[in-house]
């Protein structure tokens, strides 16, 4: 399967594109493609399968982020690219897990990534504070959030889901809504 | 206007869903109100967090849909690095192989030690003062009642009811007042020294001078029983000896004063040390400090070691860098004057009459330290 998989991989240039133009298949291929070598690193470095998906699905996002705002520069390989973030990303949570002995084994040549790594940390505890004060928020809040403002879909289509009669009422209890998700949202500390 | 209004207001102005009428009346609030502006960034951030926070969640969506069609147990058992055979084996058995390695190591050792391999067979310059300890005065007691003796003949013989001292080394006086010469690593690191006369007296002593360099200690009995030994009967060679003269000495290698004849076989010491000779004279640990003189009765040198495992090659200090030594001497370090004897009364007697006059001058050295 490996064999397969290295034999499919997509050119740097191709999954910039693909991934610029939103396409499923690009970005199927890149995981696949790269998926092994992270395995590699990560099974051998004190981790199991799922930490290593965990890092990998970390990595890739960097990665399109970094595609779909723009700033990427083709300066080195996407491969040696990825595999930096991971090791960087897996150095991080082994020290956290006190599991790190000091030193990694290698299976490829690496680049600094410490400033994207440290960005992308910080956006993901963002994140994970808005999907806690989604959480808190309750229902039906939380879907009148998520359809509105990340599906966005109509005013109509919500009151019609939770059977509002007046669209008034609807868009009273979205501003509520918000209100509080605010609220929770910076009242995390 | 409530919150809720201009929550929308906001919303609105954001998406651009306002008249130009209703913007423009809106922007003016916005310069004049700073809440107003403040909220409106606010909201702009929070909702673009929304968004990427939406984005992100079904980038994730994708990611883990793709992750599930990879077969990774298969992936994985490709990846893993399997040890080498050593390392898998190791870490099987490892105990069992402790075990036996240890074992192993042992016989080989103990081998080695019981066939007398692990003796290093150099041959190295050893000083000749004696250690006297208990374990070693005991152990000598038990080889004797054995009857197995084999070496060490200059261990003490007889058990000494007094503490014999941690070192011994042999001393001769230098003049009739009491000062004594003996080697530098007999008295080193001492905290206090006896010396003992033939007749068994023993007198406290000090060091008053040293050369390390050259082996050399001068000590001055400092005790009230101590009466003028009388004229010392040898005198100091001042120039060298020459090779094949035939020397001895004297001095006290076990609990009696012992003998040693011999001849100067060559002009200088250990590895070509120049400030020594090398004799061949049977001396053991506690000859160290003895006088080497020559037929006459010329002291011509300090006996301070010799050479283990080479037949004949004993060690002395020449005369010349005593007699150095004794006029390095500080004046305020001497109590009493050191006047060198310059009259032989041996030359002329026969050896066992130059012994029995020796007799009286040399001194066992006994050294205590902690």
């Amino acid at each position: 399967m490996n064999k397969e998989l290295k034999a499919s991989a997509p050119t740097d240039s191709e999954i910039v594109l693909g991934i610029l133009n939103n396409s499923e298949i690009v970005l199927k291929r890149l995981y696949t493609a790269y998926f092994p070598m992270i395995l590699q690193l990560i099974i051998n470095n004190n981790g199991n399968e799922d930490d290593a998906k965990d890092i990998y699905q970390e990595a890739i996002i960097v990665l399109y982020n970094k595609i779909k705002s723009g700033e990427f520069e083709l300066s080195s390989k996407l491969k040696t690219y990825i595999y930096s973030v991971c090791r960087r990303l897996w150095l991080k949570r082994l020290s956290q897990m006190n599991r790190y002995g000091g030193d990694i084994r290698d299976f490829e040549e690496y680049l600094p990534v410490e400033d994207e790594v440290d960005n992308h940390n910080e956006r993901d505890t963002q994140f994970s504070k808005m999907e806690n004060a989604l959480q808190l928020l309750g229902e039906p809040c939380k879907t009148i959030m998520e359809d509105f403002y990340i599906h966005n879909r109509s005013m109509q289509d919500i009151c019609e889901r939770f059977g509002y009669t007046n669209a008034d009422n609807a868009k009273t209890q979205k501003y509520k809504c918000l209100q509080r998700l605010k609220k929770l949202f910076f009242q995390q500390k | 206007m409530s919150d809720n209004q201009l929550t929308e207001l906001i919303e609105r102005y954001l998406d651009g869903s306002m008249t130009a009428e209703e913007r423009t009346q809106f922007e003016l609030l916005r310069k004049n109100d700073v809440t107003v502006e403040s909220r409106v960034t606010e909201h702009k951030q929070f909702m673009g967090l929304l968004k990427q926070y939406g984005e992100r969640l079904e980038l994730q969506k994708r990611l883990d849909a793709i992750h599930d069609e990879i077969d990774v147990h298969a992936l994985k058992e490709e990846v893993t690095i399997h040890p080498v055979w050593v390392v898998r084996m190791w870490r099987h058995h490892h105990s069992k192989i402790s075990v036996a390695a240890s074992i192993a190591i042992f016989a080989i050792l103990s081998t080695l030690f019981f066939t007398g391999k692990l003796n290093s067979h150099d041959s190295r310059f050893v000083e000749l003062r004696d250690e006297v300890s208990r374990l070693k005065i005991s152990n000598d007691q038990l080889k004797q009642t054995v009857n197995t003796r084999l070496i060490n003949g200059a261990k003490t013989t007889k058990p000494k009811p007094v503490n014999p001292g941690n070192f011994r080394g042999t001393g001769f006086a230098l003049s009739s007042n009491g000062y004594i010469v003996t080697n530098y690593h007999v008295v080193n690191g001492a905290d206090s020294i006896y010396v003992q006369n033939a007749a068994g007296e023993s007198f406290h002593s000090k060091v008053i001078y040293t050369e390390p360099q050259n082996d050399i200690a001068i000590l001055e009995i400092n005790d009230s029983t101590f009466k003028n030994l009388g004229a010392v009967p040898y005198n100091f060679k001042k120039s060298s000896t020459d090779l094949g003269e035939n020397v001895f000495t004297f001095g006290y290698p076990g609990g009696e004063v012992v003998f040693g004849p011999g001849a100067l076989t060559s002009a200088t010491g250990y590895q070509g040390d120049t400030t020594e000779y090398q004799v061949s004279i049977p001396v053991n640990p506690g000859n160290s400090g003895g006088p080497l003189l020559d037929d006459k009765g010329n002291i011509i040198g300090i006996i301070n070691g010799k050479q283990t495992r080479v037949a004949g090659a004993a060690f002395a200090v020449k005369s010349a860098y005593l007699l150095k030594a004794i006029q390095n001497i500080p004046a305020d370090s001497l109590s009493k004057s050191l006047t060198l004897n310059n009259r032989n009364t041996l030359a002329g007697l026969s050896r066992p009459q130059q012994l029995k006059k020796l007799k009286n001058y040399v001194f066992m050295v006994k050294v205590y330290n902690q």
